[in-house]
């Protein structure tokens, strides 16, 4: 499975940034357990296995200069088990073997961060000794082929690397790319995907705060979802992978093991062909109810002082899971399979270890514990079972039926899985935008809130919970969400974005502008942004052109992320996401989490009769790639609107430094100032008239840019102080109030909010419900 | 006030219920499904909303015949206080303690946001500080909360003024929009909707703490 990333439900070490050498040479072969002359596990003579063919070899995913290493590195064929784990821990998905090149050059670190990149899920500090810890990763191929269970057990798999970690979940968003609401699969897929991720997730108890939904051609044959989710935890009680000790228990935590998912990796690890329907029993199923018991067990046993070090049961199972746990530690694992506690009779070594049956977790346990730790999942009715143990040498030893199934060298799995410096080309420049007519601005309006990707999205998150826990206190619908810190007065606000159109045109502004939007949802809230986590969408990475659009995306994050002080902590990354050879839109997209010190410093509230319409940033009336341009004219030519770093975070920084005269704010995005006026109005329910006119003026995508709304005093003030500041553009733009959406500078260019209001809530539902 | 707060496995809302019952001043004790009394001198017992045993047979089915469940039937046929919430509301009606059922919504998708209720009566300790026709603005989050019952059981809850709560907008098909309905002798309410969610102004709204404040009055008056 050469392929990528998604398939399951998580792996290990997302982004790894250091290559551990081998660092122990394998020189205990052949272990004293091997049978047969030529120092092969015996591979048993109950349970017929496969011979290592060429095929089986490529229909595991590795090509013949993988292979031809595997055989280097362990000095023989290795057996049927051997073959599965090596390609387990090689695929895409687990090694980002294309990835890892450009990875390791994201700014990574800050005083706010404690964890980075390489665990379950990056942790940042927000003060008085808590943490957030947050990641957001893609369940894009399962999701298509069984969209309910896809996205159920892509919520399940996120939440899982948060609370591994020591910290329960508090929030969660999705980021959803659909194809065109009139493609056949687009309908099933929108319901499946959104009943899998409220299923999973109001059952479990976790607000869902945010997220995106888009529609677009280049999604047909590959719909992504990206699932976020963030948890909060003691910054000094959090929970790590590596293990330590020798002669420590590991143990069984969770769901009993199936078959399932045995075939997942091959499935999310190839491009899509007119064979998929025929993957879909590759797809698990979840299980809410085991979560929420394993959330509260692992809690319960975290707090008891029994965990040494824990890892979730995600891509690849067992296999990854407990490699990663003694790689980390510098210590050989040994997996009694016969411990493994099975749903089924009958499994084999080499399906228990590549398992991906979900709600599962594996310890390593102090051993003076084990009768507490027992009696915690004994209370919460899950399986507790020891399989295994630490062991002092760098090997990963499977026994089976008093078999040995598979004996490695452990960190040779993780640690020499390949990396490839892939060739790309730069994307060439965008083509200059042909001539944009003017339009009535009604009818421009019009034409964005009618279409689903920018009519108002209740449809979707009406179906998830986005209040339990009752901390909610931004709920969805306009921007971050805002959940408090329980029992605290602080908040933390969530955002999720990338605007994949301009990606396409411009990999390196586009990478920029996800960053920037995210920057902004935040600091429109009054949030200061702390951190990131990407999920990296994108087509054939073999393709140099595909190559280049990663090479460029990953630049311009880095840049946005470095200026705007949002490190990435953690990610994914999701390649092969095409379909008969066309690929996706490059969507990169952005999760980032900002900080409210006081609830009071919340710009929390709605415009009102009389208030001013202030525009902070400077409009050119950039019309490249916009919203205007793909909804009401089908085009998207041009090129991206380019963003200006410091800028950014100048705007950002006035409005932090004012928030107290803000009664509401937002940031322009897709649809520039008339979309974000009419939307600001449309929430309130009341009207705005704006005196700018012109197409660019008002639909341009210019970055940087808020709309503010205020009292006529704080007006005043805010443009005395930008004035004063000298470096921030702030102009008023309008007044709300009234029943309309009018244009001051065009008479009769004005509509009743009230029928702009009905299209717009009701669009998404007509369109793909 | 005493309250005792059950957890169920998969109960979500157990610790939401606990924070407004302290919040508005009752001690607040937390109780464990596999327990099979409750703690001395309890007035109230709260069923919180989620998804007990993953809603799976039936919603609230297995959590109605789970250990702790013959101590609350006990502690309401004494005359004790309960207060079932969303799932709670489920596992009322299947122990036989509330009358009816809660069917799949008739949209047949989960459904949360902010409704606006009715208050139908004020003879309630839940109720009491409220007037009839009053219209709080509570959040609702399930997807099985369409209240059945069959006509005569309807006329009862009626002519005996059982009906605490209606929806001013019909979210999930519920016959006479019911909401929330009390016991015979007034003293065990149902309700879809969450009051816990809305206690505290930062919540986007505080309509729902006027019911645990009612029921902190008419306990301690009592």
């Amino acid at each position: 499975m050469p392929a990528t990333y998604a398939l399951v439900v998580r792996h290990p070490p997302l982004i790894r940034f250091r290559v551990r050498r081998l660092n122990r040479p394998f020189s205990r072969w052949p272990p004293s357990r091997m049978t047969g002359a030529t120092g092969t596990p015996d591979t048993g003579t109950q349970m017929e296995e496969p011979k290592i063919t060429e095929d089986l070899i490529a229909a595991h995913g590795l090509k013949p200069d993988e292979y031809a290493r595997i055989l280097e590195i362990i000095g023989r064929d290795p057996t049927f088990t051997e073959l599965g784990i090596f390609s387990a821990m090689w695929n895409e998905h687990c090694s980002y073997k294309s990835s890892k090149k450009w990875l390791r050059t994201l700014p990574t670190s800050g005083p706010q961060v404690i964890c980075g990149p390489g665990e379950n899920a990056g942790v940042v500090d927000i003060g008085d000794g808590q943490a957030v810890v947050f990641k957001m990763e893609s369940h894009n191929h399962p999701s298509y082929i069984e969209p309910y269970q896809g996205a159920a057990t892509g919520v399940g798999g996120i939440l899982r690397d948060v609370f591994t970690m020591g910290a329960r979940p508090i929030a969660a968003m999705n980021a959803l790319s659909f194809g065109e609401p009139s493609h056949p699969k687009t309908r099933q897929l929108v319901s499946g995907v959104v009943e899998g991720i409220g299923g999973y997730g109001n059952a479990f108890g976790v607000p869902n705060v945010g997220g995106e939904v888009r529609f677009h051609r280049a999604y047909n044959g590959n719909c992504l979802v990206n699932a976020f989710a963030a948890g909060l935890a003691d910054a000094d009680k959090i929970f790590y992978s590596a293990a330590s000790g020798v002669g420590m228990p590991v143990v069984y935590l969770g769901a009993k093991t199936g078959r399932d998912g045995v075939g997942g990796a091959t499935m999310a690890s190839a491009e899509f062909d007119d064979t998929i329907e025929e993957k879909r029993p590759t797809v698990q199923v979840g299980d809410p109810f085991t979560e929420k018991r394993l959330l509260e067990a692992c809690l319960e046993l975290m707090a008891s002082g029994a965990v040494i070090s824990i890892q979730d049961m995600g891509a690849a199972g067992l296999t990854c899971s407990a490699v990663e746990m003694g790689d980390k530690g510098d210590l050989g694992i040994r997996l009694d399979l016969d411990r493994v506690p099975c749903r089924e009779t009958g499994m084999t070594a080499y399906e228990m270890m590549l398992s991906e049956s979900q709600e599962r977790m594996l310890m390593v346990l102090r051993p003076e514990k084990e009768a507490e730790a027992k009696a915690i999942f004994d209370k919460w009715d899950l399986d507790f079972a020891i399989v295994g143990e630490t062991i002092p040498e760098d090997r990963f030893l499977i026994l089976h039926g008093n078999e040995v199934k598979a004996d490695l060298p452990l960190k040779a799995l993780s640690g020499t899985a390949p990396e490839y410096d892939r060739p790309y080309v730069e994307t060439p420049e965008a083509q200059p935008l042909a001539e944009v007519p003017e339009v009535d601005p009604i009818e421009g309006l019009k034409s964005l809130i009618s279409s689903p990707n920018y009519a108002h999205k209740g449809w979707v998150w009406e179906q998830y919970d986005h209040m339990v826990m009752a901390d909610t206190i931004r709920r969805p619908g306009m921007g971050a969400g805002v959940v408090r810190v329980h029992g605290t007065d602080k908040a933390l606000a969530f955002t999720s974005d990338v605007t994949p159109r301009y990606v396409k045109a411009n990999p390196f502004e586009g990478g920029k502008q996800a960053v920037a939007e995210a920057y902004r949802n935040l600091t429109a809230v009054g949030a200061l942004p702390l951190a990131t986590t990407d999920n990296l969408n994108f087509g054939n990475p073999e393709k140099p052109e595909i190559m280049g659009q990663f090479v460029g995306a990953i630049r311009g994050i880095g840049a946005a992320c470095a200026a705007l002080d949002m490190p990435i902590v953690s990610g994914n990354v999701s390649l092969y996401n095409e379909t008969d050879g066309q690929p996706i839109l490059p969507t990169p997209t952005i999760g980032a989490v900002g900080l409210l010190r006081s609830i009071d410093e919340m710009i929390a509230g709605q415009p009102e009769e009389g208030m001013v319409a202030l525009l902070l940033g400077e409009t050119r009336g950039h019309l490249g790639q916009s919203a205007l341009l793909a909804e009401h004219f089908g085009r998207e030519d041009g090129d991206a609107p380019h963003v200006d770093l410091i800028t950014e975070r100048l705007n950002g920084e006035f409005i932090r430094a004012h928030r107290n005269l803000i009664t509401a704010c937002t940031d322009l995005a897709d649809g520039g100032l008339a979309l974000a006026a009419f939307e600001m109005a449309a929430a309130a329910g009341i009207g705005i008239t704006l005196n700018v006119s012109g197409t660019g003026a008002l639909f341009g995508e210019d970055q940087g840019r808020y709309l503010l709304a205020c009292t006529t005093a704080h007006a005043d003030a805010l443009l005395a102080a930008a004035a004063e500041e000298g470096n921030v553009i702030l102009s008023a733009v309008g007044n709300f109030g009234g029943t309309t959406v009018g244009f001051a500078d065009a008479a009769d260019a004005a509509a009743p909010l009230a029928e702009l209001s009905g299209i717009y809530r009701s669009a998404f539902a007509k369109a793909v419900a | 006030m005493k309250a005792a707060v059950i957890t169920f496995p998969g109960s979500n809302c157990d610790r939401d219920l606990a924070v407004a019952l302290e919040k508005a001043g009752a001690e607040v004790v937390r109780v464990w499904h596999k327990d099979t009394d409750l703690p001395q001198g309890v007035d109230v017992v709260g069923v919180p909303g989620g998804f007990s045993f993953g809603d799976y047979l039936r919603c609230g089915a297995i959590a109605a015949r789970s250990p702790i469940a013959p101590a609350v039937i006990n502690h309401a046929q004494r005359g004790g206080f309960v207060l079932g919430v969303c799932n709670g509301f489920q596992v009322l009606t299947e122990t036989g303690l509330l009358p009816g059922a809660l069917m799949r919504n008739s949209g047949l998708k989960f459904v949360c946001k902010p409704v606006q209720l009715r208050v139908e009566t004020t003879d309630s300790a839940f109720t009491s500080e409220w007037s009839v026709g009053d219209t709080p603005v509570i959040p609702v989050a399930h997807h099985d909360g369409n209240y059945t019952a069959d006509a005569e059981t309807l006329a009862r809850l009626k002519g005996e003024d059982r009906i605490a709560f209606t929806y001013v907008q019909n979210p999930n098909g519920s016959m006479a929009d019911i909401a929330g309905v009390l016991s015979e002798n007034r003293r065990v309410l149902g309700m879809m909707p969450h009051p816990e969610r809305a206690v505290d102004a930062a919540q986007g709204g505080a309509d729902g703490s006027v019911l645990f404040r009612s029921l902190l009055g008419a306990l301690t008056t009592a």
